[in-house]
């Protein structure tokens, strides 16, 4: 009787328990949400009084805005499978950047046009991209590049360093934001929404799945697969165009080396975001978790009082170790 | 190690013993309660459905799976439940060559053979590796002209199986006693495979024992000394091959006996519609027919299906009115899709065609994938289950389905019944038929004569070339064999 009382008792404890584990394994995305909660609330026990805790979220917010619009591009890209990957990506934000705060020469009503060049530079950059990778066949690696070289250069001829203000109306839309959220975050929101219903909805969001998964496999299944790549590279291409455009509205200008950090932060937001490096296996959701863990990694060791040299080795370290287990939680279930 | 040289040729003490050896997987049991004795000499044929836990019981003896319940003893060694039986397994001289190629395709042929040979010696090994692997690819396969430094990628995909076989029967410090050969035969031509059938006879002559898995009822009943029946993950029968009939051995494996005859008599007297596809190497095809590519295999066929199925659909574009669709042979390469469903697997070619808008359907995908499901008998619960998950023939089902679905009035088939049961052929033969009948062309490369012949009209193929071309009774296995080789001796 003892025992199977006993039995019955276990049984719900531990079947809770499974089950919170299957949920955890099933969808990646959630280490990348744990690991910049921890994070944040590490922050927290240094930063102690509410506002503070307050400010350190709107932040990471709007900072983390910047890496899901250029990270979701990637995304797309580094699921197209090995090898894909777009290095051009700072230079075509520089490049965006740059020609159309200078068309907008601060003046608030050129804002519209302004967009439109941003968005119309991302397009020819992402062709440029893809007519290398297509009709020359070079790797992608080596093409984006090799093209990103040419984009700073065009970025450095056309404004020979000076700081290009953008328009006061522009200026506060990007600082400011609606109903406590920063409005660089609600793009960003509405781009994650798009790409999350292109990949789960649609017939190109499954072709871009297929043929990540096995180019050659998607092709003999009727996949047009080189439209798809196309259409990725060149979507890659004006979301970084976009991020540009938004990100010398937010921080007073373009400048050359603004795009520089988010060579490397768009592909760790992919990764640590749990898609697949593997190519065919993409995650939205993760995006944010890992753009947010990516700002808030650094605060802490900031708030902590840490050298320059410490923080961005202990970043390191933790990046690795979030990426370590990810992957191992996902491999044993 | 040396005693086991000692052993071969002493025919008392059985190479392999299981007791009631069962594996499951969760609730699956994959093999159950199988008992077999292996002794020296003999040539074990094993058969059964796709999915009756053939490569279970081989991978239970080749010590890649560990028994969850009974015994596996080697040599006559107690057999002990930890999961050292691979070791085991390797220093008996227990080798196997898997239906699945397994070489690693970015290497040698002969760098391939000394991955399983794990301590050879290091000095000179290229040349040594090399000099073992022709000389047990000449063994094997007399006359096969195949270059041990060349890379396993470039060569066609029979001669990669010769390579495998080959390495399994070729020499290292212990001597292969027990090879396992699953579906050994499936991308060989006739003339190789009974290379291969009269090198096992041999090997088992001289004490050597094998294990043969193959859906050829002919192979099985030409080497088999024993044959043991699975079904069900269990072993139903097991009997000197003497004691059974063909008959005998499909009605034990539990389907209908294959009715040739009928098909046959149906293929005679069709009227066929216009021309509807024509190529520049000649190959053409009628509305409703049914066109074979014969010759011996990697003689340019899949190439030319390949070039027929590109040319007629587009990189840049997806039609609503496809005008071809492709069944893959090659599964991994050409075919699934890992990371997915059985359904999203089944329902890529027609997303467009059921989809009125730019989103997927989803209730018409999950029609479709029902209607296949019940139509070819997909074996799976859920069709949202990994495609993975499922045996070989069954996902090579989905595939067909893949194609089949499709409107495409030009079906692209590049040997599509690797691995497929017996059973499962038939049903594919019939669906092939009808379609065929309701308009629709089929172009199918087979290395399965008894396929070619189902077929209303025959492209004989060498060097990527058609040799010849036969209709309706001129559609032998002879004259195919004829033109295979025709040109060969004129060439001389």
């Amino acid at each position: 009787m003892n025992m199977i009382n006993k039995d019955n008792n276990m049984q719900p404890q531990k079947r809770s328990a499974r089950d919170f584990l299957e949920l955890v394994s099933g969808k990646p995305w959630i280490w990348a949400f744990l690991a910049a909660g921890a994070t944040y609330l590490a922050t927290l026990l240094v930063v102690t009084n509410s506002a503070g805790a307050g400010a350190l979220l709107y932040a990471a917010l709007t900072f983390a805005s910047f890496s899901v619009i250029v990270g979701v591009g990637q995304m797309f890209v580094v699921t197209l499978g090995p090898g894909n990957v777009d290095l051009s990506i700072p230079a075509t934000m520089t490049l965006a950047a740059t020609l159309s705060l200078k068309f907008m020469a601060t003046d608030g009503a050129l804002i519209v046009p302004g967009v439109l060049i941003a968005i119309g530079v991302g397009l020819v950059c992402g062709l440029f991209n893809f007519s290398l990778i297509l009709l020359l066949r070079i790797p992608p690696i080596i093409a984006t590049l090799s093209s990103s070289f040419l984009f700073q250069s065009l970025a450095i001829w056309s404004n020979r360093g000076v700081r290009v203000k953008p328009p006061e109306l522009l200026a506060q839309f990007s600082t400011g934001g609606i109903f406590g959220l920063p409005n660089v975050a609600l793009i960003a929101l509405l781009v994650s929404v798009l790409a999350w219903c292109v990949l789960e909805k649609t017939i190109a969001g499954r072709w871009v799945l297929a043929t990540g998964q096995n180019k050659r496999a998607a092709r003999l299944g009727g996949v047009p697969v080189n439209a798809v790549r196309f259409v990725v590279y060149v979507g890659c291409a004006v979301l970084a165009g976009v991020a540009g455009f938004v990100l010398a509205s937010f921080s007073g200008g373009a400048n050359l080396n603004m795009g520089t950090e988010y060579m490397l932060m768009s592909i760790a937001v992919v990764v640590i975001g749990g898609s697949s490096i593997a190519g065919g296996n993409s995650n939205v959701p993760g995006i944010w978790g890992a753009a947010l863990f990516m700002f808030l990694i650094v605060s802490m060791l900031n708030s902590y009082g840490l050298g320059a040299g410490v923080r961005l080795m202990l970043t390191g370290l933790i990046i690795v170790s979030v990426v370590v287990l990810a992957s191992k939680r996902r491999h044993q279930i | 190690m040396v005693e086991n040289q000692n052993m071969i040729g002493t025919r008392e003490v059985p190479i392999i013993t299981l007791a009631q050896a069962g594996v499951s997987f969760g609730p699956v049991k994959a093999l159950d309660g199988a008992d077999l004795v292996i002794m020296p000499g003999e040539c074990v044929g094993v058969v059964g459905h796709n999915g009756a836990g053939k490569s279970t019981l081989v991978n239970v003896i080749n010590g890649r799976l560990s028994p969850t319940s009974g015994t596996v003893s080697y040599d006559g060694a107690p057999g002990v439940a930890d999961f050292r039986n691979s070791h085991r397994a390797r220093s008996s001289g227990v080798r196997s060559v898997f239906q699945e190629l397994s070489l690693c395709p970015n290497l040698t042929v002969l760098e391939n053979y000394r991955i399983p040979y794990r301590n050879m010696p290091k000095a000179g090994w290229r040349k040594n590796a090399a000099s073992a692997v022709r000389a047990s690819l000449d063994a094997v396969f007399p006359d096969n002209g195949i270059d041990p430094y060349s890379v396993v990628a470039d060569l066609p995909i029979a001669d990669r199986q010769m390579v495998e076989i080959a390495i399994a029967f070729s020499r290292r410090d212990i001597d292969a006693r027990l090879v396992i050969l699953d579906e050994p035969t499936s991308s060989l031509d006739g003339a190789i495979a009974d290379q291969l059938l009269a090198y096992i006879k041999t090997f088992c002559a001289n004490g050597g024992a094998i294990i043969f898995i193959s859906h050829m009822m002919g192979e099985i009943f030409d080497v088999a000394s024993r044959i043991v029946v699975m079904k069900d993950g269990r072993i139903i029968e097991n009997d000197d091959a003497s004691n059974f009939t063909r008959d005998g051995l499909v009605d034990a494996m539990g389907h209908v006996v294959p009715d040739t005859q009928d098909v046959a008599n149906i293929l005679e007297k069709r009227e066929f519609g216009p021309e509807v596809l024509r190529m520049e190497n000649g190959l053409n095809a009628r509305k409703g027919e049914v066109v074979g590519l014969a010759g011996l295999a990697g003689h340019g066929q899949a190439e030319v299906l390949a070039q027929c199925f590109l040319e007629r659909t587009s990189d840049w574009s997806a039609s609503r009115a496809p005008a071809v669709v492709f069944v893959a042979g090659d599964r991994s390469r050409d075919g699934v899709m890992p990371l997915w469903s059985i359904m999203r697997n089944l329902s890529l070619q027609t997303l467009v065609e059921f989809s009125r808008t730019f989103l997927v359907d989803r209730k018409a995908e999950r029609g479709i994938a029902r209607t296949w499901h019940e139509k070819i008998g997909i074996k799976t619960d859920d069709l949202d289950n990994p495609i993975l998950s499922l045996s070989g023939g069954n996902q090579q089902k989905v595939l067909f389905s893949r194609a089949l679905a499709s409107s495409a009035p030009i079906v692209i088939m590049d040997d599509p019944m690797r691995g497929v049961d017996v059973s499962t052929k038939k049903e594919v033969y019939r669906m092939i038929r009808s379609e065929a009948e309701n308009g629709r062309t089929f172009l199918w490369y087979s290395t399965e004569t008894d396929e070619i012949l189902e077929c209303d009209r025959v492209f004989v193929f060498r060097d990527g070339e058609i040799a010849a071309e036969l209709k309706g009774e001129q559609i032998t296995e002879e004259n195919m064999l004829r033109a295979s080789f025709e040109m060969q001796e004129a060439g001389q």
